[in-house]
């Protein structure tokens, strides 16, 4: 037996009809096409899947696409506008806050989430921030430079950041 | 991928209760311990009733009586951020804040961290082992340095909650409703020992919610601390644990409470140290009694004998702090 769900996803709305046991990951991956959404372990150990969930961020490998029905979700797909990137994913780019990949997508969401309740988070509260997410290859060094590389941005008003005066 | 199973959301409480009637269902609060179960087999489900259509059971508030209401579907973020919970029970928000990591603290709900299942290897594993209906408990001859070194019998898990001995210490009350009706019943008699029922964990009967949790004031000046002892750095559950609640004249100890996780099938109050403590000044002599108090009865298992030394370790350790930052009795120094 299937269920209609209407989940907005970046900002639009998307209607399917799924079975209840779809995860959310794979209603954003394979029905949304939205695959910046990775899945590492798909048992909430990773954080590889970190999406937004009305603001707050969730293991879409471990929420229902029907609990997810009629709330907000935000992919990382969702972040930059046009060709400018988001603050964030500037700072990962910066500070070479990757090597792979695979963690980034879980690890900027996760930063988002942070920075939404602290602007300037010391190392302590970033690590504390990011520790379900794993990243097998930086050492985590240059994610937390990164995090904290778009604190500094996202704390200047939008205009100085273009350089601007 | 999941079993097959069928979904629905009521609206009301009694529309949940009945929905919950039929064979094979479960509530499902965040998911974030169900669906980890359903995904390794540990039970199955027909039907998977979501509680989360239900407005009455979010929030918290405080009520007339200087008692506080935390509904069962408040995150484990939102208990460890509440300005209500950090200044009246600090206790409880340093628990829910050592729970898991972050995301899964904004997606578990406070009512579904009371009810989660056991975190044994076995259990989740590919075992039928004794708590899953077989005639085994593998922990007892197997790999055991996680299980219970108190109130095992048959069965050695024990209970993963962080914010359940918190609850236990504050002398908190769930609120249930059943086909029967609402009941009330206190933290320290919810939870269920092996010896008593192999099955579960607590004495929700099946069609039973948590709608929410009740608070009673604290005594003014009482203090409350959470410590978790884990493997590593990162999120993890605890190896051992210290919920500890103190009423306190100069450094004379008028009530305390201590209940202990990590060690035990149950949230472990142990009395023994209240024993010790009631009435007695903080000192040396007093923190080495209580921690040696803690650790009696302990029968730990062929891996899992350091937990007794952690309890000793952490009793002594945070009522040293405690002591350390209260000035010494007022009828002493004279
Ligand atoms: C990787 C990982 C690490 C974790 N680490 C910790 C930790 O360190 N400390 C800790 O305390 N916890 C830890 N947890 C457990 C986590 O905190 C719980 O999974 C979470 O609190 C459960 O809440 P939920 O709303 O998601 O419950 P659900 O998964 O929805 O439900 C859990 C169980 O409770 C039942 N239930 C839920 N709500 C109610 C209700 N209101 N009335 C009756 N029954 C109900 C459900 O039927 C189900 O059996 C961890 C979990 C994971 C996956
Ligand atoms: S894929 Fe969701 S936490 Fe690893
Ligand atoms: S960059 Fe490879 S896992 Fe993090």
């Amino acid at each position: 037996m299937t269920r209609n769900v209407a989940i907005t996803v970046n900002g639009t709305e998307r209607r399917a009809s799924v079975e209840p046991r779809l995860l959310l990951v794979h209603f954003l991956r394979e029905n949304a096409g939205l695959t910046g959404t990775h899945i590492g372990c798909e048992t909430s150990l990773c954080g590889a899947c970190t999406v937004l969930m009305d603001g707050r961020a969730v293991k879409s490998c471990t929420v229902l696409a029907v609990q997810a029905d009629g709330r907000q979700v935000t992919t990382v797909e969702g972040l930059a506008s046009g060709d400018q990137l988001h603050p964030i994913q500037e700072g990962f780019w910066e500070e070479h806050g990757l090597q792979c990949g695979f963690c980034t997508p879980g690890m900027i969401m996760c930063s988002h989430d942070l920075l939404g309740h602290n602007s300037n988070p010391s190392d302590g509260e970033i690590r504390e921030a990011l520790n379900g997410n794993i990243c097998r290859c930086t050492g985590y060094q240059n994610i937390v430079a990164a995090v904290k590389n778009a604190a500094r941005k996202m704390s200047k008003p939008i205009a100085a950041r273009a350089g601007a005066r | 991928m999941l079993p097959k199973f069928s979904h629905v959301r009521p609206s009301s409480l009694r529309q949940a209760v009945q929905q919950l009637a039929s064979s094979g269902s479960h509530v499902h609060a965040g998911g974030t311990d169900l669906l980890g179960c359903l995904r390794d087999g540990v039970f199955g489900a027909e039907k998977i009733v979501s509680i989360t259509g239900i407005g009455e059971l979010r929030g918290i508030n405080s009520r007339e009586d200087g008692a506080v209401r935390i509904g069962a579907l408040t995150t484990l973020s939102e208990v460890a951020t509440s300005p209500l919970i950090a200044q009246n029970y600090a206790l409880l928000a340093q628990a829910a804040a050592a729970a898991a990591s972050p995301q899964l603290r904004n997606q578990g709900t406070i009512g579904g961290n009371l009810c989660q299942r056991p975190r044994c290897w076995y259990f989740r594993g590919d075992f039928q082992c004794l708590r899953k209906g077989g005639d085994t408990c593998f922990a007892i001859n197997g790999e055991n340095e996680f299980h219970c070194v108190f109130g095992g019998s048959r069965c050695y898990i024990v209970h993963p909650s962080d914010t359940a001995p918190a609850l236990v210490a504050l002398d908190a009350r769930a609120h249930i409703r059943g086909p029967l009706g609402m009941r009330v019943v206190p933290l320290g008699s919810f939870f269920v020992l092996p010896a008593l029922d192999l099955a579960r964990e607590n004495v929700l009967r099946s069609g039973e919610i948590i709608t929410h949790i009740s608070l009673p004031p604290l005594a003014p000046g009482s203090i409350s601390s959470y410590r978790k002892v884990r493997a590593r750095g990162s999120w993890d559950f605890a190896l051992a644990g210290l919920a500890l609640a103190l009423k306190l004249t100069g450094r004379r100890v008028d009530w305390s409470r201590v209940v202990l996780s990590g060690v035990a099938p149950i949230p472990w109050r142990s009395s023994e140290t209240e024993k010790v403590l009631l009435g007695r000044d903080l000192n040396p002599r007093t923190l080495r009694e209580a921690a040696d108090a803690a650790t009696r009865g302990a029968e730990p298992l062929s891996q899992n004998g350091y937990k007794v030394e952690l309890v000793r370790g952490i009793v002594e350790e945070s009522l040293r702090a405690i002591m350390e930052s209260h000035p010494e009795t007022p009828s002493e120094r004279t």
